[in-house]
């Protein structure tokens, strides 16, 4: 498992890089930023999920996955509206809005489970 | 504004700026695949949305162009995360059907068009308003 880990830190650090020197590359920064919400886990993640636990397992993950990217959504407008107030540090405010993303991925997890959708 | 390559943009960064991303990815990464190990690929699937580059960017972007432009990059996240929602619908759909390197790239694809569309609309429409305005 640890060999495991340890490949998944690579391989994740490696593409959140790749996505992050492209997000440095372009202009104006309303473009750049949209490689900020790249699929750098995913990539990082899935192509071994294929490798070891088949496509069934892709295809679950993909589904919740898109609950994940609207958290991101969610975690984004909390980041405009939070780097717009001149009194927050934008540090923090990145930072701490990573709480709205797991209050809103949980929250949609538990309506997708309720519902059936994520079964 | 025109999409533009700006090489300079690369230079502003130093090498441990570079470092923290890499090391922030990597963990979040790592992580994701630790609690699908514990709780499963349900759960595991929500941290493949997870920001692992938008608050390290953000933060950097605030240091170097100011709060102005960190607030436009945080527009492009948000734009952004509506591509990477169409990234998990599509793989979703060709995961069974397709190989795994072809399921990926087209999950790819669709992410990268549905965000350039997505901004051209956004921001090259409010271009053309201000045009017709002056």
């Amino acid at each position: 498992m640890w060999t495991e880990s340890l490949l998944r830190f690579l391989l994740g650090g490696a593409i959140v890089s790749i996505f992050a020197v492209l997000g440095e590359l372009f202009k104006p920064k309303t473009f750049a930023g949209l490689f900020g919400s790249a699929p750098s886990v995913a990539l990082a993640t899935l192509g071994m999920t294929f490798v070891k636990s088949g496509p069934g397992t892709v295809q679950i993950e993909g589904r919740s996955m898109m609950l994940g990217a609207a958290a991101l959504f969610v975690y984004a407008a909390v980041c405009v509206a939070a780097a717009k107030r001149h009194g927050w540090p934008v540090w923090m405010s990145a930072f701490a809005a990573w709480l709205a993303w797991f209050v809103v991925a949980l929250g949609l997890w538990r309506i997708g489970a309720s519902t059936g959708i994520l079964r | 504004m025109t999409p533009a390559v700006d090489a300079g943009g690369l230079k502003r960064c130093k090498p441990w700026e570079y470092a923290v991303r890499f090391l922030l990815g990597g963990v979040i990464t790592a992580a994701t695949g630790l609690v699908t190990h514990a709780w499963g690929p349900v759960i595991g699937g929500l941290f493949l949305g997870f920001p692992a580059i938008l608050p390290a960017s953000l933060t950097l972007v605030k240091e170097h162009d100011g709060r102005a432009k960190a607030v436009d990059d945080a527009r492009g996240g948000r734009l952004g995360s509506v591509g990477l929602i169409a990234f998990g619908a599509v793989l979703t759909l060709a995961a069974g059907r397709w190989p795994p390197v072809i399921s990926l790239s087209a999950a790819s694809a669709a992410w990268i068009a549905i965000d350039v569309g997505l901004w051209f609309l956004c921001y090259r429409k409010k271009r053309a308003r201000g045009r017709r305005r002056a």
